[in-house]
């Protein structure tokens, strides 16, 4: 396929790019991160960087951005060769960066979190007034409401990241990086972002939008860049590249169509529930909510932010105790009172927020694996190191964790393969039920498939899974019931089959009719 | 319109000024229960003894801790970046007793003052350093600053010092207000106060203290000088350790290098009881001036008892204690909100 040349741009092709690339190349050691990249951006554009994870969007973002230095190659910025040897340097040229986790600090009030370090002074001190006043107005430019005065922790993370934005553009901005923006926003949310995003588009500034999520690249986006191992694959309008086209330009193998799994169980409610529970309220989150999960079986949880999703999932895996509802294991009814006991009965959580709840980042793939083994089995029964060695590499082949080396710290491990490590962790212990919330969030669409797949292999193996996400193509790939949650209660349940993703979408997003 | 309606508006409207409250005050909690502890102190004890609130006491109250509250400024500094500066104490000791035998030599008090507030500034330097840059815990590189100045202390001398230069004598007269008293060194106390109050929240460098403690890797990605804070904060509490050398030498007369065992922990203990987070990012200057005035009060009524001194350190223990687990609750229940 030709790339596209600017003056298939259509209106701006008289306009000279913004941001411009050329022979980018950027080593660690002996690894080539970036690879002689050239890349620009327009004015007024929505352009999106695409690539699986280590394909080098970071490298590349980092390179326009200040963080990192090119080794090779040259930047032009509105056509005058650059180079920015701090971020801060790249920010006072008009590149602002909004980074995936939101980077901002919970502990001080939003007009803080926009002008930290810029903050307006009189007399030599900081004008906190002025301060709070100019942050408003900022706020308002983005149509959000938010008291520039309030604690930043006490808002929404959909909030946080509009802050972020915020804090963004409160210089003169020509060029905005916004990095995973909506990996944790709802529909709604996204939706406000989008607004946000054309409303920038209009005023003439360059976007890059990097995101895992296809459909918000397409809906947003006027232009892609396709990376792979750290060299540009091409450049393309988003109007005339078709979906199927990207993912095989980003895996640059034909994509082996997610392989639709032979669905096992399907009646509506499964006969023989692993577990089956009822009536489970817990505050705040959810309220009465029914689930039943057979061995075998995936049971895929679809819900907005805020529906409950997570709540239902720390409640049925004993991480919050709920104050009402009955929880059956195996027809016998039980009480979960702490992870601990709930894996006794074979039934794991793995947590929304790999990161911070799930791995310890600064030990060791091996460490990480046997941690939880090691701790169901008490402290006084260490697993000897050549039994845990061989139990490591065998996971680490079994589910494809790359680089495999067991003494890896995980920190320095992609998204998608720290998930895979989560995973094997809670597997070497044996599980009955496996609860797996957001299990592919932020990792690129290669390791997302592997995912789904291994998942799918569990249950086929009699593993009962629950597989919470909120991109709801994916709860229907791999679930074979989906539970529909809506303001905390399970409004429905019902086979994937009978779904796609447009009547989801209509059921997740119904508004729940008044109660008589 | 209805009466309902007006009602309903009304409520909504103290629903959203309390969440504004709350969205806006919630760090405040913890000194807020200062205040309330301080109040209730006193008043207890004004009704138990009948002449506790006497301008004798209340006077007493600001001239006996001068010392503690300027340690507590310099404290709150380094605990709202989430460190701790375990060298207060004995960096007191050491610029006090220095002072005290620089003026028994016949230097002029001129010279020795700022000497003294060097040299609690060089260990704070050396301590900040340390953290900053060889990426020691706080609590070690304190440490290693408290063994440093206790250690210099003892070199300087062995034994008590006096000190009889007039202008040591002069800070600490008691200047009448009525009934009331104030010293210089509680005039020094109160100034050292004031100017950290509006160092921490009218300045770049107080926003960035906060910032640091809220979260240091996003203050850096912010392009705010993270390293020059950090070591800052420990200069600030070295320095206010020289002043509170200082002021304690003005007010025992003498320098002694076994003055302030234990201090440190006091220190931090008002600190904490004022509403500063262990944890860091939230905390004021002024919540640890009350934690002086909680600390001193407690003091001063077991004293009235005629009770042992040790039952002070009992008492402060229980109340750090409850502030921390109310602290932990606060914190827990604003990130609950997210």
């Amino acid at each position: 396929m030709p790339l596209s040349s600017p003056c298939q741009y259509g209106p701006v092709d008289a306009v000279k790019p913004i941001v411009e690339l050329e022979g980018a190349t950027v080593r660690f050691g002996a690894f080539t991160a970036l690879d002689g990249v050239d890349f620009r951006m327009f004015p007024g554009e929505v352009h999106s960087l695409m690539g699986e994870n280590g394909a080098g969007k970071s490298t590349l973002i980092k390179a326009i951005t200040g963080a990192l230095p090119l080794e090779s190659g040259t930047l032009l910025i509105d056509g005058d060769p650059v180079t920015f040897p701090t971020p801060q340097a790249a920010q006072r040229a008009g590149i602002s960066t909004v980074n995936q986790d939101v980077d901002l600090l919970a502990n001080m009030s939003v007009a803080e979190n926009i002008w930290l370090g810029r903050e307006p002074r009189r007399f030599g001190l900081v004008d906190n007034r002025a301060m709070r006043h100019q942050a408003r107005e900022v706020l308002n430019s983005l149509a959000v409401d938010i008291d520039p005065a309030s604690i930043l922790g006490g808002h929404s993370l959909a909030a946080q990241q509009l802050v972020a934005i915020a804090r963004a553009i409160s210089v003169d901005v020509k060029v905005l990086v916004l990095d995973e923006p909506t990996s944790s926003l709802d529909t709604d949310e996204v939706a406000e972002l989008f607004r946000v995003i054309r409303d920038f588009k209009e005023r003439g500034v360059a976007i890059l939008f990097v995101s895992h999520f296809l459909d918000q690249v397409y809906e947003i986006c006027d232009r892609v860049t396709v990376l792979r191992d750290g060299a540009r694959v091409g450049e393309y309008l988003t109007t005339e590249l078709l979906r199927i086209d990207l993912v095989q330009k980003m895996l640059g193998r034909d994509v082996a169509e997610f392989a639709a799994r032979e669905r096992v169980i399907e009646p509506d409610m499964p006969a023989d529930p692993f577990l089956s529970a009822r009536g489970i309220t817990s505050t705040p989150g959810i309220a009465d909510a029914d689930v039943d999960i057979a061995a075998g079986e995936v049971l895929g949880l679809a819900g907005l932010l805020g529906s409950g999703r997570t709540e239902l999932a720390r409640a049925l895996t004993g991480v919050d105790r709920p104050e009402d509802g009955i929880l059956r294991i195996e027809n016998r009814e039980k009480r979960l009172n702490s992870p601990r006991q709930a894996l006794s009965l074979g039934v794991v959580y793995s947590p929304e927020n790999r990161r911070t709840e799930g791995l310890v980042p600064e030990l060791s793939i091996q460490e990480n694996i046997v941690l939880a083994l090691q701790a169901q089995r008490g402290v006084m029964r260490r697993i000897p190191t050549a039994r845990q060695r061989e139990l490591v590499i065998s996971w680490i082949d079994a589910l494809g964790i790359r680089p495999a080396d067991p003494d890896r710290k995980v920190r320095t491990l992609s998204g998608g393969n720290q998930q895979k490590v989560m995973l094997a962790r809670l597997l070497a212990l044996s599980p009955r039920l496996l609860v797996l919330d957001e299990p592919t969030r932020g990792i690129d669409v290669g390791a997302k498939v592997e995912i789904q797949n291994l998942v799918g292999d569990l249950a086929d193996n009699g593993l009962a899974v629950v597989f919470i996400s909120a991109e709801l193509e994916e709860v229907l790939r791999v679930g074979d019931r989906v539970a529909v949650l809506r303001n905390g209660r399970v409004a429905e349940t019902l086979p994937a089959d009978s779904l796609n993703a447009d009547i989801l979408l209509a059921l997740v997003a119904q508004p729940d009719l008044p109660e008589a | 319109m209805s009466t309902t309606d007006t009602t309903a508006r009304q409520s909504t409207d103290v629903a959203t000024t309390i969440s504004t409250f709350t969205g806006r005050y919630v760090s405040l909690l913890p000194t807020f229960a200062a205040i309330t502890i301080l109040i209730a102190l006193l008043v207890g004890a004004e009704l138990y003894f009948g002449n506790f609130l006497t301008p004798r006491n209340v006077s007493a109250l600001l001239l006996d801790n001068a010392y503690l509250m300027v340690l507590a400024v310099g404290m709150t500094f380094v605990i709202v970046t989430a460190g701790i500066d375990l060298s207060v104490g004995s960096v007191m000791a050491f610029t006090g007793i220095l002072g005290a035998s620089l003026i028994a030599s016949g230097i002029p008090v001129i010279i020795v003052i700022p000497v003294m507030l060097v040299a609690g500034a060089a260990i704070g330097l050396l301590i900040g350093v340390l953290v900053q840059y060889f990426n020691v815990q706080p609590f070690i590189a304190s440490l290693a600053g408290l063994f440093l100045g206790r250690g210099l202390a003892y070199v300087v001398s062995l034994n008590s010092i006096r000190v009889e230069d007039p202008v040591l004598v002069w800070m600490r007269t008691r200047i009448p207000l009525g009934d009331f008293y104030i010293a210089p060194t509680g005039i020094i106390a109160i100034f050292t106060v004031i100017i950290g109050a509006l160092v921490m929240h009218f300045t770049r460098f107080g926003r960035t203290v906060y910032a640091v403690g809220g979260s240091e890797q996003s203050t850096r990605l912010m392009g705010l000088n993270v390293a020059r804070t950090k070591v800052m904060v420990y200069v600030i509490s070295g320095l206010c350790g020289g002043l509170a050398g200082l002021l304690l030498t003005a007010y025992t007369g003498a320098g002694y290098p076994r003055n302030g065992i234990g201090t440190e922990l006091d220190v931090i203990a008002v600190v904490v009881i004022g509403g500063t987070l262990l944890t860091g990012g939230r905390g004021y200057v002024l919540g640890s001036m009350i934690g002086v005035f909680v600390f001193g009060t407690i003091k001063t009524i077991i004293s009235f008892m005629g009770a042992e001194q040790s039952w002070t350190h009992i008492i402060v223990g229980v109340l750090l204690l409850v502030f921390v687990v109310v602290q932990r609750a606060i914190v827990s229940r604003s990130q609950q909100k997210e």
